[in-house]
C-alpha cells in the first residue's frame, strides 16, 4: 500500500522531463554531498588517531608548510564543488522555466483552488461549447506539453504534482503559469501545497496521463452534457435533485442547475473521489457525503441534506448516471 | 504571594474566551426555516406570538467571514453590492426598510421581500442565513468591534451617520 502510494506521490520517481531534471538535481547534490560528507569524517578520524598516537605535536616549519597547502586545497576545492552545484542548480531551473515556450503541440487547462477542492477548466477558444469543466481531476494526454493556468478563488494555495513537477502557488489576484509533461501513463496524486485553512490536507488532485487516444477518448465524453435519466428510479432522482436545494451551488449540463460555488456535478459518476480525494467515489459514500458533509469535513460549504431514505436513493440512482 | 498569584491566574482565565465555529452544522441547524414572527400583530386568526429567534452567530468572526463568503457566491452583491447599495437598498446606512434587528433581517433574507429581494428559505440551509444575517449586521456596523475585520476587500463598512444604537 504504502509502496503504491509512495509511486503515485512522489518526487523521486518522476513521470515527466520537468520532475525528471528535478530528481537528477536532488541525486546530483545528494551524492556530492554524502562524498564530502564521508571523505571530510574520514580525515577527522585519521586526525584524531594521529593525535592520540603522537603525543608530542610536531612544530616544525616544514609540517606548517604542508598544513597550510592542505588547507588552501580543501579551501579551492569546497569553493569549486559549490560553484559546480550552483551551475548545476542554475541550469535546472533555466530548463524547467524555459520549458515548453514556443511548442506547437500544446494543451491549456485553468486550475482554480477554492477552500478545499480544485476546479479544473478546459478551454475551448474554437467551440466553447466543447470546452470542459472538471473537479478534483486533470486528464492530460502523454508527451504533450500542458500549460496549467493556476489561480485561486479565495486564499494562497500551492499546486504540486511531485511525479511531474514542482510547486507553484496560487495567489489571490494572479494567474500563475506551469508547464507539465507526461512520459508514461499512470496516475498521480497531487496536493495543496500552501496551508490553506482548516482542510488543507483534503485538498488532493489526480492527475491522469493517458496514451492520445485514450485522452481523444475522454474529452469527447466529457464534453457531452448530462446523460439523461431513463430508469425510473434515476427519473425520480432528477427531480429530488431539482427539488433540493442542490442546483444552488451545483452545475448540471443540460438540467436546471447553473450553480458554480461547488463542482460540476455533470460527470460525476466518472470521478474516483468526492470531497476532493477525501472518499472513494461509491454509492455508501456519496450517500453519507450528501446526507452529512460537514461530519466527513468540517468546515466544508456542503451543507448536511436531510432527506428520506427512498429520496436518497433515487438521487443516488440519478448521480451513478452522470457517467 | 502563592495565594497572589492564583487570584492573578484565576482573574485571566475569566478573559479567556475561544470562539465557536460552528465547523459541523448538524441536519437540523440547516433545515428549511420556520417562519419567525417579528409582530404579534397579524391578521386572521390568532396565530403563534413573535418568535423570540436569537442570531445563534451574534458576534462570532467566523459566522461574519463565511457570511462574507456567501454574500458575494449567492451573489447578494450582485443588487446590494458591498453594502452602498444599488439595485437593492444599501446595507450600510442607518435606514432599515424591514428592520434591523437579526430576526428581521433574517425574515427578509429567508422570505423575501416585495420589489425584488428573492426568498432564500428551503433554498439555502438555515445556518448560512444566520451567517448571512451576522455578516449584514456587520457591515451594518451592528456587530461588536472585536468580530468584526478590521480590514475590508471593498470598501469601509462603518456607518458615519449614526452611532451604533
Amino acid at each position: 500500500m504504502i509502496v503504491a502510494v509512495m509511486h503515485i506521490q512522489s518526487a523521486l520517481d518522476p513521470a515527466g522531463p520537468q520532475a525528471g531534471r528535478i530528481a537528477h538535481l536532488f541525486w546530483i547534490f545528494t551524492w556530492v554531498c554524502v562524498a564530502v560528507y564521508i571523505i571530510t569524517l574520514l580525515f577527522i578520524a585519521v586526525a584524531v588517531i594521529r593525535g592520540r598516537r603522537n603525543a608530542e605535536p610536531d612544530v616544525s616549519d616544514a609540517r606548517e608548510h604542508s598544513l597550510k597547502l592542505g588547507v588552501t586545497a580543501a579551501s579551492v576545492l569546497t569553493v569549486l564543488i559549490l560553484f559546480a552545484l550552483l551551475v548545476a542548480s542554475v541550469a535546472t531551473g533555466s530548463a524547467i522555466g524555459t520549458f515548453g515556450q514556443d511548442d506547437p503541440r500544446q494543451l491549456e487547462v485553468e486550475v482554480t483552488g477554492h477552500q478545499w477542492w480544485w476546479e479544473i477548466h478546459y478551454p475551448d477558444a474554437l467551440d466553447p461549447s466543447a470546452s470542459i469543466t472538471d473537479a478534483n481531476e486533470i486528464h492530460i494526454p502523454i508527451h504533450t506539453k500542458v500549460l496549467l493556468r493556476v489561480q485561486t478563488a479565495d486564499v494562497v494555495h500551492s499546486l504540486w504534482i511531485p511525479n511531474l513537477h514542482g510547486k507553484r502557488d496560487l495567489i489571490p489576484g494572479r494567474v500563475n503559469k506551469i508547464w507539465i509533461e507526461a512520459d508514461t501513463p499512470g496516475i498521480y496524486r497531487a496536493q495543496c501545497a500552501e496551508f490553506c485553512g482548516l482542510q488543507h490536507a483534503h485538498m488532493a488532485l489526480v492527475v491522469f496521463a493517458q496514451k492520445p487516444e485514450d485522452f481523444a477518448q475522454w474529452k469527447s465524453a466529457s464534453s457531452q452534457g448530462a446523460v439523461t435519466p431513463t430508469t425510473p428510479s434515476a427519473m425520480r432522482g432528477q427531480q429530488v435533485f431539482l427539488g433540493a436545494p442542490c442546483g444552488k451551488c451545483h452545475n448540471i449540463v443540460g438540467v436546471d442547475a447553473y450553480g458554480t460555488i461547488g463542482p460540476d456535478l455533470t460527470h460525476l459518476a466518472s470521478r474516483r473521489t468526492i470531497g476532493a480525494g477525501t472518499l472513494i467515489n461509491n454509492r455508501g459514500n456519496l450517500a453519507g457525503w450528501i446526507s452529512n458533509a460537514p461530519a466527513i469535513k468540517p468546515g466544508v460549504l456542503m451543507p448536511p441534506n436531510a432527506m428520506s431514505a427512498g429520496e436518497l436513493q433515487d438521487l443516488m440512482a440519478y448521480l451513478e448516471t452522470l457517467k | 504571594m502563592c495565594r497572589r498569584l492564583l487570584f492573578v491566574a484565576l482573574f485571566a482565565a475569566l478573559a479567556c474566551h475561544r470562539e465557536q465555529r460552528a465547523i459541523q452544522p448538524t441536519a437540523q441547524e440547516s433545515g428549511r426555516p420556520l417562519p419567525v414572527r417579528v409582530s404579534g400583530l397579524q391578521p386572521g386568526p390568532k396565530q403563534l406570538g413573535a418568535s423570540a429567534i436569537d442570531n445563534p452567530y451574534e458576534g462570532n468572526a467566523y459566522a461574519i467571514s463565511q457570511g462574507q463568503q456567501l454574500f458575494e457566491k449567492y451573489n447578494c452583491s450582485g443588487c446590494h453590492f458591498h453594502g452602498g447599495g444599488g439595485i437593492g437598498p444599501p446595507l450600510m446606512d442607518a435606514e432599515w426598510i424591514y428592520g434591523s434587528s437579526p430576526a428581521q433581517i433574517y425574515e427578509s433574507i429567508a422570505q423575501g421581500r416585495p420589489n425584488g429581494m428573492p426568498s432564500w428559505g428551503g433554498h439555502i440551509p438555515e445556518y448560512q442565513i444566520w451567517q448571512l444575517v451576522t455578516y449584514v449586521r456587520a457591515v451594518g456596523g451592528f456587530e461588536g468591534k472585536v468580530a468584526t475585520g478590521s480590514r475590508v476587500d471593498e470598501m469601509q463598512s462603518k456607518r458615519a451617520e449614526e452611532p451604533k444604537p
